[in-house]
């Protein structure tokens, strides 16, 4: 119809103002929006710039040593991030272990499963789960969560795995590496669960039914199409996972025990990179202590960044047999 | 990857057992009575047919509306059938009824009985995962899986345990499907890379590669250009040498072309819009000496 009365009337006709308004409001937009983008790009390069020049004292003092030294005693100013930096991961390994298989069995029972009541209820409250404040979630796990650990759940595993020292002795607290991981996997799952809902959700019901008019049964429909038509976004959601269990400082903290040293076993107290700089940078308590902690913030910081890189490695990788034509 | 005898959902360890053999009609209970024989139009009889589908008084239900009014006839073995009518008329609630494609719709319900050479498909015993793999599907838009052409063809033989020489399996399922030549240099490219013809052909090649006894095929041209249409019309008329065919097909032009027998079906605006069999014949008499108006009318392009 416009078109139609575009070749009718000459152009100038059309209402020259309008066509500028329009025009304007075009370039508006633009700039909001690429302005959005760069501020983006701006606000993570002030990040960097900020943690690397704080971090730079500690740098020039501990150099890469930093990463290796576990002893943090900023009263001596010795300073090292290996004991953050293993909780970090081990707490991180404790965490993806248990959720990412849990998540993926509630997404595939939620998706694929469930009777719709069963699905319309379950299915918001593993997202609510995601929405309780991790100051919460520490909370339970300090007062409820810890003494459940240290009275049933490490005298079992010690006594079916004890010949192996990363399951020594049960603790009296229960505030450890393990405990702090487990807390994790409760804040990770609704994360996993949820976003891998949504994709399995998003399977075309043609290639459900093609393997399903095979004589697939529906392990073999979820084993062969399903999961591996939705393995780079399972992976994201994986990865989204470890970022919130990486960077979660308060939750940890509250039942990690604030531990030194470095300890075989999962049941001791430990430390996290996150955790430390949370509950340290209000005191520092040595000239070199504030440049440490911004040492270890930048180590988080680039575990952080790699991760990340390395999803998007991963999702480029499947996602060229992803979509159906 | 388990083998079938760790699939306890598979059925019954009888069926299991009958799922390992080599599935050949001749080895099934064939009904006691000799196949009836249709009546052409002067009362002629066709040549006498193994009966693979008798269909009794099927009605299917979607919660409280009905989709498919009672409806009669036999599907017999080697011959195309195809299943014609308007939109809406229950073609597709038809055809997937015969595998059991639509027990995953909520609120389905089937009445009266599929028999399946003599066996009722919705039998109390029946494993739906078995009768999928002997009565394969095709579908209206290609729907290979995202992976190679060889592993398109070959997961669901290798999901029922069908290891050995599994690269002649794919080899001959595409021969079958006339894709091997295009294919041939290509089976590890992802099966997404091919035009709209072959993915329908290699949608073909794999529900033949289980070695089915019937291949329902749910309006499989309907998305394709008219070139690669007639090719998926030829192999057709070879395929009926070795499979039993239903077709659902808008296109009574096609119809015309590959079926042996025509049903046609249509909305009965009597009944709240119930989809029902009209008329079930040989091509020849369904398009040139129906007996029903209707379907003259259809045939004709005075309707639909």
């Amino acid at each position: 119809m416009s078109a139609l009365r575009l070749r009718l009337r000459p152009r100038a006709a059309i209402g020259a103002e309008a066509a500028r308004a329009g025009r304007t409001g075009d370039r508006i937009l633009f700039a909001l929006c690429a302005g959005a983008g760069l501020l983006a790009v701006f606000v993570l390069g002030e990040v960097v710039y900020q943690v690397i020049s704080g971090a730079r004292p500690a740098i020039s003092k501990f150099g890469l040593g930093f990463l290796v030294h576990s002893r943090w005693a900023p009263n001596f100013s010795a300073f090292g991030a290996a004991q953050a930096l293993v909780g970090t991961v081990i707490t991180s390994i404790i965490a993806l272990s248990i959720a990412t298989p849990l998540g993926i069995a509630i997404a595939v029972y939620l998706a694929m499963m469930a009777p719709p009541a069963v699905r319309t209820v379950v299915g918001p409250l593993v997202e609510m789960l995601a929405a309780i404040p991790s100051v919460i979630v520490g909370f339970w796990g300090l007062i409820v969560f810890s003494p459940f650990v240290a009275n049933h759940i490490e005298p079992a595993l010690h006594n079916v795995l004890g010949f192996m020292p990363l399951f020594g002795a049960a603790q009296t607290t229960g505030f450890s590496l393990l405990t702090a991981g487990l807390v994790l996997t409760i804040m990770v799952l609704p994360i996993i669960a949820a976003l891998s809902r949504d994709l399995f959700l998003t399977v075309p019901v043609e290639l459900t039914e093609g393997a399903a008019a095979l004589g697939a049964t529906r392990w073999e429909i979820i084993r062969g199409v399903v999961l591996p038509t939705t393995a780079s976004g399972v992976a994201a959601a994986t990865v989204l996972g470890l970022g919130r269990a990486l960077g979660e400082a308060i939750a940890v903290l509250q039942v990690v025990g604030d531990g030194t040293g470095i300890h075989s076993s999962l049941f001791q107290p430990g430390e996290t990179l996150a955790a430390r700089i949370a509950n340290e940078f209000t005191s520092p308590e040595s000239k070199l202590h504030i440049p440490s902690l911004f040492y270890l913030a930048l180590i988080l910081l680039v575990i952080g960044l790699v991760t990340s890189v390395l999803a998007r490695m991963i999702a480029t990788r499947f996602d060229v047999h992803r979509s159906l034509a | 990857m388990t083998e079938p005898d760790d699939q306890i959902d598979r059925g019954p360890a009888g069926e299991r057992v009958l799922g390992r053999v080599r599935i050949q009609t001749e080895s099934l209970p064939s009904p006691a009575a000799p196949a009836p024989l249709p009546a052409r139009n002067g009362g002629a009889p066709l040549i006498a047919r193994d009966v693979v589908f008798d269909i009794r008084d099927m009605a299917v239900y979607y919660g409280d509306n009905q989709a498919l009014g009672w409806t009669t006839f036999k599907i017999y073995r080697h011959l195309v059938t195809a299943v014609i009518g308007p939109s809406g008329c229950g073609k597709s609630t038809f055809i997937r009824s015969l595998n059991r494609m639509n027990d995953a719709i909520r609120g389905f319900r089937i009445e009266g009985q599929v028999l399946y050479h003599g066996h009722d498909v919705y039998g109390a015993e029946v494993n739906r995962v078995e009768v999928r793999r002997r009565i394969g599907m095709v579908f209206q838009k290609p729907n290979p899986f995202p992976k190679s052409i060889y592993d398109n063809i070959a997961w669901a033989p290798r999901n029922l345990g069908m290891r050995e020489d599994l690269d002649a399996r794919v080899e001959r399922a595409l021969t079958q499907a006339a894709l091997w030549d295009e294919v041939e240099d290509r089976l590890r490219d992802s099966a997404l890379s091919l035009s709209g013809g072959q993915q329908q052909r290699l949608c073909i090649a794999r529900a033949i590669a289980v070695e089915p006894d019937v291949l329902l095929l749910d309006e499989p041209a309907s998305a394709l250009d008219p070139v690669a249409t007639a090719s998926i019309e030829d192999l057709m008329r070879t395929l009926k040498n070795r499979y039993t065919i239903v077709i659902v097909t808008h296109n009574m032009q096609q119809a015309a072309r590959v079926a042996d027998q025509v049903a046609f079906f249509t909305l009965d605006p009597g009944a709240d819009r119930v989809g029902t069999l009209v008329e079930h014949a040989d091509t020849q008499t369904i398009f040139r000496n129906p007996k029903d108006s209707r379907t003259r009318d259809y045939v004709t392009g005075r309707f639909g």
